[in-house]
Parts: C-alpha cells; structure tokens; sequence
C-alpha cells in the first residue's frame, strides 16, 4: 500500500479508450514518475486524481480514503496539492499575498467568512508566507506584480505556494513544459532540493527524460492507456519495450 | 485609526470631511448669479449623490472585486425600497426600522438570486442577473400590486397602521423622520450672497455612507477580499489551493445586494415612494457605469461616479435652448443661433449623449475611471514620471 494507490482506473471518451485498467502505486517519500508517448493517457490520468475527471471504472484512495467524487478543493484539503503545466499564480496580485492565500487556505480551510481583519495583520499567515518566499529565493520580489515575473519565477512561486500547505503529495504536471534550457535545470536542482530537504512525495508527470531520468526513484511508462512497466530508472532506460513506446518499432 | 493604516485613515477622513462640507463646495456660485445655475448643493440632489454612492460602493464590492458584473443590482434596490415603504406604512413613521428591514430584505433576496445566478460565470451570470431582475420589475408592475402599488407605485397614506405611532388620521400625512427630525427639515445659511442648506436627510444619508464606505474598506483588506481578488486573477487557482469559491462567491454577492438594499431604504426615507421602474434594467446598467467612470476595483471611485452621472442627470439636463442663447449673446446673431444649435443636442434632455461621450472618452483613454485621472494628474504634480507600482486599491 503506498499513499496514493490507483486500481483498475479506466476512462473512456465516446469511442475512445483512454484510459484503461491502470494500477499505480505511489510510495511515501519517494518521487514517483509517469512517462509517455503524446495520447498515452498521462493528463487524463492526472485528471482523475485530482477530481477535474471521474473514472468510469476503477478506485483512487489517497492515505486510505477515495478521492473520487470529491471537489478540487476538498482534494487539496487532503493533502494533495497541485503544479499545473503552465503556472498558475494570481497574476493580478503581488507576490506575497500569492504565497499568503495558500497558507490561509491550510490554516482556516475551504471557507471562513472574515471580512473584518485586514490580511495584513495576520502574523502567522504572513511570516510562513514570507520564510517560504526566502526559501524560494524570491523575497526580493514580494511586492511584485506576479504576472509581470518570468515563466522560471511563476512556476517557482507556483510550487513554492503549494509547499506553503506542507502537502503529503505534490502532484506535478509537465513542470518544465515550454520552458528554457536554463529555467529547466534551475528547476530541476529546486525540485532536487525539495526532495531532498522536505518529507514529502511526488507524483511527476513529464515529457522530458532529462528530467524524469534526475528526479524519479520510480518510473511507470504509459502507452495508449495502459501501463507498459514499472521500474527503477537504471532498469527503464535499458527496457526495449520503452523504447519501442517511444519510437514506435525497435530498430 | 479605526483597524485601518495611513493611507486608508486619510482617505476615509477625506471622505468625511466632503461629505461634511458638500453644502458648502457644492454651492460655488453665489445666489442669483450666472452660474448658480451649476449649484448642486441643494438637498435633493446631495442626498441622491450620497445614496447612489452607496449603491455604487456596494456594487463595486462583487463587481471590482470579484469580476462578476450582475446587471441586475437595481431588483435589490427596489426590494429594499418597498420594505423600506412597507416599514414606514405599518411600524412607524421613524426612518431607522426602515433603512434596517429594507437592508435586510435586500439581504435575503440576493440570497436566492445568488445561489441560482452563481452558478454561472462571465456573460452567462449577466444575463441571469439581469433576467432575475426584470422578472422582479415585471412582478412588482403586475402582479404583486397588492404589495408594490403596481405602476403607481408604493406610497404612506394617512390611514396607515403605524404601529408604534398610534392611530392618527387627521391632519397630513406624516413625513418620515428621525426621533422627530424631519428629513425635509433644512438649516439654511445666506452669507454674502451665498446660500448654504444643511439638511437633515442628507446629514443622515452622509453618515449612512460613511459607515458603508468604512465596512467597504475594512472588507478590501481583510482575507475574505484577498479570497475575492483572487477569484477574479485566477478561479482555477484557487480551487486548486483547497479554498470552495462558491461560498465566497455568495457571501460577496449578499453583502453586495445588502448595500443596494441600504440605498434602496434610504431612498424612501428621503421621500416615502417606491416604483417599480426602481428595479427597471436601465437602474442597474446606471449603477455599473458609475463603477466604470470612477474606476472598478477603487474605494473612491464609485463614489465618484455616482456623483459625476447624478450632477450631470440633474444639472446639465435643465440647460435649456434659452439659457444657451443668454450664454452666447454676445457672438453675432447668426453665429449665436449657428453655435447653440451645435451645442444644443447635448445638453437637456440630449445630456444622456454628453454622458455617453464622456464614457466613451473614460473606456479609450482612462481604462481606471477618475481615480486614474486622479493619480495621473498627481503624479505630473510631484513631477515624478510613472513608476509602475501594482495596482492600488485606493
């Protein structure tokens, strides 16, 4: 049993089986890579543990308990939080009220009607939003316009907003999707160092095998809605049937 | 002062202060000249001003913070003025249970329009705001005459209940006070030609929007607005960070229709009638242009709107063809009758083009309202060029 175990998950669109008979395990504290070719199912699957989708088939449980049926916002009250595949910040706020929201949203929940105390004078909100903003090498930008930062700094102030919640599982899709040689590396190394310096799992879908290859302890490979293999990464980057998944016919 | 920082605190006192003195920097021009013609100091005009600001700050609340345009806040400031009628019809001719029930109806009215409108977003809750509200203006025409007075409208009448008055049914019919202070009851002071009116209603209505324009500051800077703003930079976000915006949603709507509802009654506490055409569709698009010319998402703007739109309703619409020819007397006659046939079609009852103009000019040029105008002239003033800090909520 890991903290996010996907059993027998299919998914179908009209004619087309999307997803089907998906079995995944993810183990505490490890980072857990989901890799294939284009129309392999990986966003739909995503989709299915975060409740944007619900699986015609098949059982979600995160830490024991079905996520399925459940609304976004209750799944990320559970301890799953999400990186989207081109960030998504509050662009029309600054920087810190960003990194405050989240850190509100753990603290009171899903809903708490205070329209009395100014945000601001919330000590506890603000010194967690502001030690993340330090650990996230951002603290010089926290007056900032969030919009108007590079893609590198949103999708770090994206990931550094989802740790604000300490979440059990970070779910992260295609993180450096359409990103520079050098914002990929830079996220790359903050990745690492999350992984390396927090208690937390990941759950990492990526095109990428650059990145995939420097982050994952376990990798399943996906092809045309099912899963091919699961295996440590030394063994995956050997594995014929991967390649063929990839390059459509061994060679 | 009050929970609020420094620049709030002045910003509220500004505030205080105007109303304070509207009397006074309303009033201009002296009596009898020229241009007293410009004079808005006069309590029915002031009062609307203070009343509508209301309204607007109200509106701005969901509009400016959230993004939601209803184009249906005019049903919540007709439902707040029948209950406002009805209050003063039965209970007692006091204006304080009026203003309170009327914010409260407004209160749960926008309750059920909210729950069914918020289900949508963008265009489609437009549109079922604005449907909810001219079924509501449809209903109080027709229908429900037994409780609005169909198209003539709810009045108090000398045979009213009264409750906490005791029967009185001789004499005229009573005119809504407060602890025995008319709201038509007026201090006038003439110094050196000028006349100054200090009036009641419009003391009490200045205090009202005061209050109103307090709870909306505290409201911008607290974690529910932060929730709001939010909502309208990125609603995927935030439900992805585990916070439900429904609630949010209907919390701001409700406050929103409440301060409609505020408005409504006090409207019926300056002079005691309620139409329907309160809640036609017309009402509620002229709430959203106030919003739109002072400057969405501002604490200030609305306000100012509400006063530009309501000064130009009342004094550019008495412009006649009559006074334009005094004005121009002095050019050659054909001259005279070739420029005030140029100007003519904008002023009186043609003031609604004048207006129209002025909104466009504000979308094209001045996308924050008069607020932007505001912090561009100061800027120009302390002579720095513009430093692009994020956007002030001021």
């Amino acid at each position: 049993m890991g903290i996010l175990d996907v059993k027998d998950v299919g998914k179908r669109f009209g004619g087309l089986q999307a997803l089907g008979d998906v079995n995944l395990s993810v183990q505490e504290n490890t980072c857990h890579a989901i890799i294939g070719p284009n129309g392999a199912g990986k966003s739909t699957l995503l989709n299915c543990l975060i409740g944007k989708l619900i699986p015609d088939t098949g059982s979600v449980m995160f830490d024991g308990q079905s996520v399925l049926g459940r609304n976004p916002y209750e799944i990320n009250q559970m301890g799953i939080s999400r990186v989207f595949q081109t960030p998504e910040i509050f662009g029309d706020l600054s920087v810190l009220e960003n990194m405050m929201i989240p850190i509100f949203a753990k603290r009171d929940g899903s809903f708490k009607l205070d329209a009395v105390s100014g945000f601001l004078s919330h000590r506890d909100v603000m010194e967690q939003a502001e030690e993340m903003l330090v650990d996230m090498n951002m603290a010089d930008k926290r007056h900032m316009h969030a919009a108007s930062m590079s893609r590198g700094d949103k999708r770090r102030l994206e990931i550094g907003m989802c740790l604000s919640q300490t979440p059990r599982l970070l779910l992260l899709d295609e993180p450096t999707a359409g990103m520079a040689r050098a914002d990929t590396n830079n996220t790359i190394d903050l990745l690492k160092q999350i992984k390396e310096e927090r208690d937390i799992t990941i759950a990492i879908i990526e095109h990428d095998m650059h990145v995939v290859f420097s982050l994952a302890d376990r990798i399943t490979v996906l092809a045309q809605g099912t899963p091919l293999v699961e295996d440590t990464p030394e063994n995956i980057k050997g594995n014929p049937k991967v390649k063929e998944a990839y390059l459509g016919e061994t060679q | 002062m009050l929970g609020l920082n420094k620049k709030d605190t002045s910003l509220l006192v500004a505030v205080a202060l105007l109303v304070a003195l509207a009397p006074i920097i309303l009033n201009p021009f002296p009596e009898g000249s020229a241009l007293a013609q410009f004079n808005a100091g006069y309590p029915d005009l002031m009062q609307r001003f203070v009343i509508f600001g209301i309204f607007a700050v109200g509106f701005n609340i969901l509009f400016g913070l959230t993004g939601y345009l209803s184009f249906g806040h005019a049903a919540f400031l007709g439902a707040g003025s029948y209950a406002g009628v009805w209050m003063l019809k039965l209970l007692t001719i006091n204006v304080i249970p009026a203003i309170l029930i009327s914010t409260v109806v407004a209160g749960l009215f926008s309750i059920l329009i909210g729950y069914i409108s918020l289900r949508r977003s963008g265009i489609y809750f437009s549109i079922l705001t604005l449907a909810f509200a001219q079924m509501s203006f449809a209903l109080a025409a027709s229908v429900l005459t037994p409780i609005t007075g169909g198209e003539t409208g709810l009045q108090t009448a000398l045979d009213d209940p009264r409750i906490l008055d005791g029967a009185n049914t001789t004499g005229n019919i009573p005119a809504p006070s407060l602890f025995g202070m008319e709201m038509s009851d007026s201090l006038q002071v003439n110094v050196a030609g000028w006349l100054w009116t200090f009036n009641v209603g419009y003391y009490l209505a200045g205090v009202i929007l005061l209050i109103a324009f307090y709870v909306a500051i505290r409201i911008f800077r607290s974690p529910f607005g932060l929730m709001l703003r939010a909502i309208k930079s990125n609603q995927q976000r935030l439900t992805y960070t585990g916070l439900n915006t429904r609630p949010y949603m209907l919390a701001c709507f409700v406050i929103s229709g409440m301060y409609a509802g505020l408005a409504g009654g006090l409207m019926v506490a300056m002079d005691p009638l309620a139409g329907a055409e309160r809640m036609q569709w017309t009402a509620s698009g002229e709430v959203v242009l106030m919003t739109i010319l002072g400057g969405i998402g501002t604490l200030i703007g609305p306000v100012l709107g509400a006063g530009l739109i309501k000064y130009f309703e009342n004094i550019f619409s008495k412009i006649n063809s009559n006074l334009l020819h005094e004005w121009f007397a002095f050019l050659p006659d054909g001259l005279e009758d070739f420029v005030v046939a140029i100007i003519y079609p904008f002023i009186g009852k043609g003031w609604h083009l004048t207006l129209g103009l002025m909104f466009m000019a504000v979308i094209i040029f001045l996308p924050g309202g008069l607020v932007e105008l505001g912090q561009k002239i100061a800027r120009k003033m302390s002579g720095k060029s513009d430093d692009k800090q994020t956007k002030s909520t001021e």
